[in-house]
């Protein structure tokens, strides 16, 4: 059996100082879902373990501040972030399980920086900053500048991720978050797409459309005569590259522009230009490219929903 | 590191002198050889060891066994009355047939129990989403989700 010590400090500078005290040679565990793992698979070795879960400078969750120690659970049951920031509501929900949404935070999954990692692309979507502390000050990175690669972060040594800092959106802005698995629980996915959106309005006549079967090719003719325009855009993939990215391209091209069939699927077919996804045993860069596509789309149209209908359970649900 | 540690177990408090690389599944059932709670996989995936801390299902193969410090945990062992007589969840899954093997048993009627404490008349898919982190290799699922609806007494 392993042996490492286990400290529990209630605050951050109790935790940093710490971890100077380890020489930076400690390990940081919150919910433990990723680190317990990898100690079980002997991945990982530690001395010693520094617990954040007792912190309470980590546990801010109002308005605009999401502390790194706020649990997906937490998240998901959250109003707040399920009106303002729903695409991170979205990832809240189809997270794990609920023992794991229990324990796991959101600055765990955002420090394991998996290219899987389901709140990463809400995040990015949401244009999230990371404030990180050390013992010699704080930092503000952009989450896009947060990752580096597979398990790789800007984090230094001993630094500790403290919050995320939100923006409230103007009115007319929806997001959303798709989770493409295989099982409908328990599944990391084979493609995650963020849609931010902001329109130029949400009186729009066909708001019943949506509710209703028409063909999607109808309901964006109605978006071209009604001139409904997408002010502002955010695309974000996960499970496509090294780390999960914006598709910076898209979101130009559907930045200032009148929605309409034609260009959603240019929109689409730019994001899938932007992806480079390779083959593992969750899906073939074939198939994935194919549902990046899709799902550009149907994040758009779901975003688009959720502006027009505020607030309500869009049924019939549909794929788009 | 070796360290005592207090915290209340099934309704009692508990003093114990821990190692603190342990997991709280492993204090439970090779320590105090409460062998309800099992150890599945011992990554998170199948629910069997699941019980209740502070009023929240956990894993407990994940729970470094000093986060368990003064907190308050409910396994299996800890559902039966005084008197001998079963939880209304233990009653139903028999009634029901939710039982096959047994081995997800414990694990599936601590979800639900958590589940219950806190919402008692869930829907369909409240249950389904209270048991999406249990797996059960025998029942395929129908007659779990019953139990835990008749419990609920829905
Ligand atoms: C069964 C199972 C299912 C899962 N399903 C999913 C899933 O569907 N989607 C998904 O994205 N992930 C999933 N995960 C992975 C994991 O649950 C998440 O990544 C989770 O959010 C990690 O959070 P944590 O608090 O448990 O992190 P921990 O394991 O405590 O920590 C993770 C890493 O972050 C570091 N860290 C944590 N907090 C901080 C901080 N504040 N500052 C600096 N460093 C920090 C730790 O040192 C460690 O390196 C799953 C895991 C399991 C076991
Ligand atoms: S043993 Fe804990 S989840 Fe499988
Ligand atoms: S009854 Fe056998 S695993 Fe569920």
């Amino acid at each position: 059996m392993l042996h490492y010590d286990y400290h529990k400090p209630d605050s951050l500078k109790e935790a940093l100082g710490l971890m100077a005290q380890y020489k930076d040679e400690a390990v940081f565990i919150a919910g433990g879902t990723d680190v317990m793992v990898q100690i079980e698979q002997r991945k990982l070795k530690p001395r010693a373990l520094i617990s954040l879960r007792n912190v309470v400078d980590l546990k801010r969750n109002e308005d605009t501040t999401i502390g790194a120690g706020v649990t997906l659970r937490e998240l998901q049951k959250n109003p707040m972030i399920q009106e303002h920031f729903s695409a991170l509501h979205d990832a809240a929900c189809n997270l794990g399980s609920i023992q794991i949404r229990n324990v796991a935070t959101i600055g765990g999954n955002i420090c394991t920086a998996a290219p899987s990692a389901d709140t990463a692309c809400p995040l990015l979507v949401l244009d999230a900053k990371a404030l990180l502390v050390s013992a010699t000050g704080e930092r503000e990175v952009d989450i896009d500048e947060f990752f580096v690669g597979p398990g790789k972060t800007v984090l230094r040594k001993g630094e500790i991720l403290k919050e995320f800092k939100i923006r409230r959106f103007t009115e007319n802005t929806g997001s959303v978050y798709i989770k493409h698995t295989r099982r409908a629980a328990m599944d990391l996915p084979i493609v995650g797409i963020a849609v931010r959106i902001t329109l130029n309005r949400n009186d729009v006549k066909c708001r019943d459309a949506l509710c209703a079967l028409e063909p999607i090719s109808k309901i964006m003719g109605y978006f071209e005569d009604e001139e409904l325009k997408c002010e502002d855009a955010r695309i974000a993939m996960g499970v496509v590259a090294p780390r999960p990215i914006r598709a910076r391209h898209a979101e130009a091209a559907l930045k200032g522009k009148v929605l309409s069939e034609k260009l959603i699927a240019e929109v689409s077919e730019i994001a899938v230009s932007e992806a480079s996804p390779r083959d593992s045993v969750r899906g073939e860069a074939w198939y994935r490219s194919e549902m990046v596509k899709v799902l550009v789309k149907r994040g758009i149209m779901k975003a688009i929903e959720r502006i027009v209908r505020p607030g309500e359970v869009v049924y019939p649900e549909r794929l788009w | 590191m070796k360290r005592e540690m207090m915290f209340k177990l099934n309704g009692e408090a508990v003093n114990v002198e821990v190692e603190s690389a342990w997991t709280l599944l492993y204090l439970l059932r090779e320590i105090l050889e409460l062998t309800g709670t099992k150890l599945g996989c011992g990554y998170g995936e199948c629910g069997a060891c699941t019980v209740i801390m502070d009023g929240q299902a956990v894993n407990a193969c994940l729970v470094p066994v000093l986060e368990a410090e003064g907190k308050n945990v409910t396994t299996i062992e800890g559902l039966v009355q005084p008197d001998g007589q079963l939880h209304p969840l233990q009653r139903t899954f028999i009634d029901h047939g939710a039982v096959q093997c047994g081995f997800c048993t414990p694990g599936m009627i601590m979800s639900a129990k958590a589940l219950l404490d806190e919402n008692q008349s869930p829907t369909d898919e409240e249950i389904k989403e209270s048991i999406a982190g249990n797996l059960c290799r025998c029942t395929g699922y129908v007659k779990i989700i019953e139990a835990v609806k008749a419990a609920s007494g829905r």
